[in-house]
């Protein structure tokens, strides 16, 4: 290998890396996540207490992974408990949301703040908001 | 040699005393003596300055107990205007609100006055569950409805808006101020409740005023 070669080989090394260190996941959900959650859930995901429920660090995001596409489209109504504190504020629904929309907030909200409840496939949320839009629910 | 020897030890001590003497300037500027001002519209009368105050009022609080200035009597407090359905901003301002509670918890000079605009879904009963899950009392934050046109007609008082309008988010255009309010019913201060830098800098108007009441008192 001729040394120019070598050389062009390192430099787009260095540039994917470059690129890779400034990458931000889920960035679309990040924007949507301010635009239609934040007011309520706040910035930093620490909800308003006894009356909003935490994101971060909350367990309802990982042990009910089917439930939140149908409660980020239809609100809810009922009590949920969330890290052992019960919240019965009723949450609006954002219909105006597109599925891939939906899937990008729930997937930063599942990376942000420390969290790490891994990530949902964009299908496997439409499924889900195919069978809850039969349910119904919020208010 | 011996001459450079000799003038180091003498420079630095140089730059030292001018260290000293600028660290010490500016300590004595940072130590801020201004008063808050009296905000709001004023005018002249008989020689005398009239200012803005906060007119009469009757509200019931989360314990259904009748809320009128006379429960102000000596006190600052802060003022806002919520609603708990509200979609858009009243959770960061009630954030904030907690925010100046927490900060003032033992100052019996300081209480906090949040005014439901939605007086129709916020009843007593609901207001005081969300006091309470708040973790909040009424002998520091009082949660008052009353009468539709009252709470809005005070809210200008307080620099704020609040009109119903069945097309805003949640059925309300409001605006999110938290107003700081001195003992002669005057503002003395205000931010927006929304920004968490801009309540950084109202507590700090906070701490001026109960300041100032100390040096009142003594």
């Amino acid at each position: 290998m001729s040394s120019p070669k070598y050389a062009v080989i390192c430099l787009l090394g260095l540039l994917l890396w470059s690129y890779a260190c400034q990458y931000k996941p889920y960035s679309h959900g990040e924007i949507m996540y301010q635009n239609f959650c934040a007011s309520c859930h706040m910035d930093d995901g620490s909800g308003l207490t006894g009356n909003i429920p935490p994101l971060a660090g909350a367990d309802f995001l990982k042990a009910y992974p089917e439930k939140l596409p149908c409660i980020i489209r239809y609100g809810i109504a009922d009590t949920i408990v969330v890290n052992g504190v019960s919240y019965n504020t009723p949450m609006a629904g954002v219909p105006q949301l597109t599925d891939a929309e939906i899937t990008n907030i729930i997937n930063y909200m599942n990376q942000a703040w420390g969290n790490d409840f891994g990530f949902v496939n964009p299908l496997e949320v439409q499924r889900i908001l195919k069978e809850c839009r039969t349910v119904g629910g919020g208010r | 040699m011996n001459y450079f020897l000799f003038k180091e030890p003498i420079k630095s001590g140089a730059v030292f005393s001018i260290f000293i003497v600028a660290l010490f300037c500016l300590s004595a500027c940072n130590e801020d003596t201004t008063t808050l001002p009296i905000l709001g519209h004023s005018y002249e009368e008989d020689g005398k300055t009239i200012h803005h105050t906060i007119p009469d009022f009757s509200f019931v609080n989360q314990d259904s107990a009748e809320i009128t200035n006379q429960n102000f009597v000596g006190k600052a407090y802060v003022a806002d205007h919520f609603f708990i359905s509200c979609p858009t901003i009243c959770p960061k301002l009630t954030k904030s609100m907690l925010r100046i509670h927490d900060t003032f918890k033992s100052e019996d000079r300081l209480l906090l006055l949040s005014h439901s605009i939605d007086t129709k879904y916020d009843t007593i009963p609901r207001l005081k569950k969300y006091a309470d899950n708040l973790g909040v009392t009424s002998d520091k934050w009082h949660f008052v409805t009353g009468d539709k046109e009252e709470i809005h007609e005070i809210a200008e008082d307080y620099f704020n808006i609040a009109i119903e309008d069945a097309d805003a988010p949640g059925g309300f255009n409001h605006s999110g101020r938290l107003v700081l309010v001195d003992k002669n019913r005057n503002l003395r201060a205000f931010c927006d409740g929304t920004d968490e830098e801009s309540v950084t800098a109202f507590l700090k108007d906070i701490k001026k005023l109960l300041k100032e009441m100390e040096n009142e008192q003594s």
